[in-house]
């Protein structure tokens, strides 16, 4: 069982980071597409770390071990999550399972690195940047942990491995309105945590209305190359859980090559379809002022509040 | 005798001997004498709390010719963690104090007075009646008193500081005289036990527990009795903000504790409702208070409002649970709060300490003038950050697993279909998530604007590193942090054994398991997991290196727009003007802006002028109105007192008349 769980949670790390960049490419190109460009292809991104990594990277004097140290701890604590969800299979460590609060607060680490490496530089722009992060990070908190509480009240735990098999078991809780109320505040809350519009516009370099960006612009080289790949990562995991959520089929329970096999193409499609959806909805997006993005999350917490208390009238 | 008496009495002993010391050495070598003293007071006081935790008994009594119960100090259980916590916390107050301090926080008073706090802090956690608690309450808050005080001659607000204190001190006081009083007169004893046979349903139990929870909610600095915290923490000497925020306060919590498990166990659902409510609003008050202060020690102080509120509401939600019958759910959420607890006491007086070396090397405390302490203090960086991850929650310390354990009381705790429950819970969850995404925010900027980036004055760019009695504490404050973050699964269930709380057991690599709630939370395995993800990163990182080595620039880039001059970066002010704006109407900033044009054209700026003051909206609305009305009430009373032995003849006659006219009827 434990052989099975650390094969699987291998499995899902490789997969992911695999898949992770292709993802990013697949939203941008299919968001060139719709706007009329010809786009670089799903590839680039792959390119674009292999020349990032290739390169000697330059920092200024005084820029501290932070520099260093962040974007390693960022990419690291992506791909903690990536093995820590049920990605391709459904089967948890024995002493690790994937306790949702464990993922959320495992993804802060992550947040909090980044917003450490915007501060470090010692730059307008970095502060600035860090500053909105982590106000952004802060209000979607709320909404992060009652979108949590209405997933884990049909199962009484709070364990993604059982959610996930519930609604393979019975597809009725999935259509359930309080599991997709749930869903719904948990696809805003994937939106803002990985810096997406209307929150933040990842292709963005006009420095004023840039957040993610904003930070990392005094990395360069192998550095930028693990902090571009830490936030693909923590996109593509984030949204193949919301992929299995909606339709957990085809994810491994119990754990075989063929299980195995088809649960990577699953999720392959998945991310595929999703990360299109994402593309295309992003043409039709403006981005938000950065002081109406808080009403956008209070939306969406009122959502989950309403999840949790309808669970208990409706059943 | 047995090994508690014997400490219990070295305690007492042992502060004798320290306070005469600190009377009669000479200065020059009174800090590190007086310094080992009160050390030695805090390590009999752990000693004894570490034997009493473990279940050993044993008591002092005191010769009194009053009618009362036995006045007696004899720690129980509970009594016991808190008076270790107390004393390992005294123990790194006393080290640190031998380097810290200087000028009037090293004189004969503030040492004496140190050693009659800590053995005040340790013995409040050993009474077992009225009496002997209110007589060590008492040399708790005269000590304190006299702390805060050391530097009133040199600064203005430490005069109001202490005048603030002092009369919320005697307010709490007050109240849990007369709360003893009415648990007194009802159960017809002063001693504990006595008192715990009161019926927690009947209205004299509920009066005596609103006064007691006021009193001690004072203590604790809990919404809206939290005014004296954030004056008081950051005018008083570093390592006795140290004390009071993580001894004194937790204190203050152990007596919410001592109500509502051991004297008034088993109350209605509304006490934990009323708890609970407290607790969200101290919580979200103090965080949020605390994630717009750009005062280093102010910040430290409303957190400490925010993880107070956190506890409460942890054992609000336990009473509720435990009132609808949800037994598990209410031991793992009282458990909870003893962790909660715990680790507030570890990482705030470890951030407090840190707090307290900034000071001593740049002589400021307002994050908007500090900067690069990383590379100047090292050590106090390293074990400012461990504590500062730890407030923030982040898996790994001893924050995140007392949060992790509140969070899984909750979701299980409507299980019931208790409607009461069932919206209390999803709310409490919403405010814990609010209260850790801001706790998230705000010691980001707190280590990110003092210990990164390039220094804002020329203080901080002296900086120097302290000296080792004061990192050492430091140093094994954050060691507690992770080792409680780390292991928690041992040191979860001895904390349960003290309040009987049931279904807490360790597990694995030292991680806990909640029995009846059906979770598991083992950090080891996790970290274990985590050093497997980051292998193949570090390996790949590694041959990067030796490939493309790296290139140093004498600036950053800051596309194109960085400046030489370090005013040019982000300050703690401007870090939380975004969060200022979104909560405006809960923290009313006042703003002045003043912009001087240039003479030639309007359109041309010379000069701007931004002015922004935070005040405390509570002190503000609750606290001004009633004092205004009461200094009103003096000028009104002066006109009794003309001077007249005509009218004081009178008044005595008055007085003599009513006292006749009462008795009479």
């Amino acid at each position: 069982m434990t052989g099975q769980a650390i094969l699987v949670a291998a499995v899902q790390v490789g997969v992911v980071v695999a898949l992770a960049p292709v993802l990013a490419g697949v939203t941008r190109q299919t968001r060139a597409r719709l706007e009329g460009r010809a786009g670089a292809g799903v590839w680039q991104p792959w390119r674009d770390l292999r020349k990032l990594v290739a390169k000697a990277p330059v920092r200024a004097t005084g820029s501290g071990w932070l520099l260093r140290v962040a974007p390693v701890v960022l990419l690291s604590s992506s791909l903690l999550v990536a093995a820590l969800l049920p990605l391709v299979g459904a089967v948890s460590l024995p002493l690790v399972p994937d306790d949702l609060f464990v993922v959320v607060s495992v993804l802060l680490v992550g947040t909090v690195a980044v917003a450490l490496l915007g501060l470090d530089a010692g730059t307008a722009f970095g502060g600035m940047g860090s500053s909105r992060h982590m106000t952004i990070a802060a209000l979607v908190e709320p909404t992060v942990l009652v979108a949590v509480y209405a997933l884990s009240i049909p199962v009484g735990s709070s364990a993604l491995s059982l959610i996930v098999q519930a609604r393979l078991d019975s597809s009725a809780v999935i259509a359930s309105p309080v599991s997709l109320l749930a869903v719904l505040a948990l696809g805003i809350v994937v939106l803002a945590e990985t810096g997406r519009l209307p929150v933040d516009n990842p292709s963005t370099h006009l420095e004023l209305t840039m957040v993610h960006e904003a930070m990392l612009l005094e990395a360069s080289a192998r550095d930028l190359a693990w902090l571009e790949l830490g936030s693909w990562v923590r996109l593509a995991a984030l949204l193949g859980l919301v992929g299995n959520l909606v339709a957990p089929w085809g994810i491994d329970t119990r754990v075989s090559a063929a299980g195995l096999l088809l649960g990577v193409a699953a999720l392959a499609g998945k991310l595929v379809v999703l990360g299109g959806l994402l593309g295309a909805a992003e043409v039709f997006l403006a981005k938000l002022r950065l002081f109406r993005v808080p009403e956008l999350l209070a939306g969406s917490f009122v959502l989950a509040f309403l999840a949790v208390t309808a669970s208990y009238l409706v059943g | 005798m047995t090994a508690v008496q014997v400490g219990l009495l070295s305690q007492v002993v042992l502060a004798a001997v320290a306070v005469a010391v600190a009377l009669v050495v000479p200065a020059a070598t009174r800090a590190v004498v007086a310094g080992v003293s009160c050390a030695a007071v805090s390590v009999a006081g752990a000693v004894t709390g570490a034997l009493a935790m473990a279940g050993q008994a044993g008591s002092i009594r005191l010769p009194v010719a009053l009618p009362v119960d036995p006045v007696a100090f004899a720690p129980d259980r509970l009594g016991g963690l808190f008076m270790l916590l107390a004393s390992v916390v005294g123990v790194a107050v006393a080290v640190y104090g031998i380097g810290y301090v200087s000028g009037p926080s090293a004189s004969r008073s503030s040492w004496a007075a140190l050693a009659v706090f800590l053995v005040g802090l340790q013995l409040v956690a050993a009474a077992a009646d009225v009496v002997s608690f209110l007589l060590a309450w008492e040399l708790m808050a005269v000590g304190s008193t006299v702390l805060l005080l050391a530097d009133h001659a040199r600064r203005a607000e430490v005069t109001a500081a202490t005048v603030w204190y002092a009369a919320l001190t005697q307010l709490s006081f007050a109240l849990l005289l007369a709360g003893f009083a009415v648990l007194t007169a009802a159960s017809g004893g002063t001693g504990f036990d006595t008192i715990g046979s009161l019926r927690p349903h009947s209205a004299a139990a509920s009066v005596g527990f609103v006064l007691l929870l006021l009193g001690f909610g004072t203590k604790a600095g809990l919404v809206p009795l939290h005014v004296w915290l954030p004056r008081a923490h950051p005018e008083a000497p570093s390592h006795v903000s140290a004390a009071m925020s993580a001894a004194m306060v937790s204190i203050g919590l152990y007596g919410v504790l001592l109500v509502c498990v051991r004297l008034l166990p088993g109350g209605p659902a509304w006490w934990g409702v009323l708890l609970a409510v407290l607790g969200a609003a101290s919580a979200l008050y103090g965080i949020l208070q605390a994630s717009v202060a750009s005062d280093l020690k102010r910040l430290l102080a409303y957190s400490t409002t925010e993880n107070v509120g956190l506890v409460v509401l942890a054992l609000g939600t336990s009473v509720l649970l435990r009132a609808s019958g949800a037994t598990d759910v209410a031991d793992a959420a009282l458990t909870a709060s003893l962790l909660l607890v715990v680790s507030h006491a570890a990482f705030k007086a470890t951030l407090f300490l840190g707090a307290g070396a900034v000071l001593h090397a740049t002589g400021e405390r307002d994050l908007d003038r500090l900067g690069g302490l990383g590379t100047r203090m090292p050590w106090t960086g390293a074990a400012f950050g461990v504590a500062s991850l730890g407030a923030a929650a982040l898996p790994g310390t001893a924050g995140f697993v007392a949060e992790w354990t509140l969070l899984q009381a909750l979701i299980h705790g409507a299980r019931l279909g208790d409607p009461m429950v069932a919206v209390v819970m999803p709310l409490a969850v919403g405010v814990v998530a609010l209260t850790t995404g801001l706790a998230l925010l705000t010691f980001v900027k707190a280590y990110g604007i003092a210990f990164l980036a390039r220094p804002r004055s020329t203080e901080a760019d002296a900086a120097h590193e302290a000296g080792r009695t004061m990192t050492w504490p430091m140093l094994a404050g954050a060691a507690v942090v992770v080792a409680l973050g780390l292991v928690p699964g041992p040191v979860a269930a001895a904390l349960a054994t003290t309040v009987g709380a049931a279904g807490i057991e360790p597990v694995g690599l030292g991680g806990i398991r909640l029995t009846g709630l059906n979770a598991l939370l083992d950090p080891l395995a996790l970290a274990v997991l985590a050093a497997a993800v980051a292998l193949p990163v570090l390996v790949s990182v590694a041959r990067a290196a030796r490939r493309h080595p790296a290139r140093a620039t004498d600036l950053a880039w800051g596309c194109g727009g960085a400046r030489v001059s370090p005013r040019m970066q982000y300050t703690a002010t401007s870090y939380a003007e975004p969060l200022l704006r979104v909560f405006d109407d809960a923290l009313q900033p006042t703003r002045d802006v003043e912009v001087t044009h240039a003479t030639e054209s309007r359109y041309l700026v010379q000069r701007v002028e931004y002015r922004q003051r935070l005040s405390d909206v509570v002190e503000v609305r609750l606290y001004r109105p009633v004092i205004g009305w009461a200094d009103r009430v003096g000028v009104q009373a002066r006109r009794l007192q003309n001077g007249s032995v005509h009218r004081y003849l009178g008044y005595s006659f008055g007085a003599l008349l009513a006292v006749l006219l009462v008795v009479s009827l």
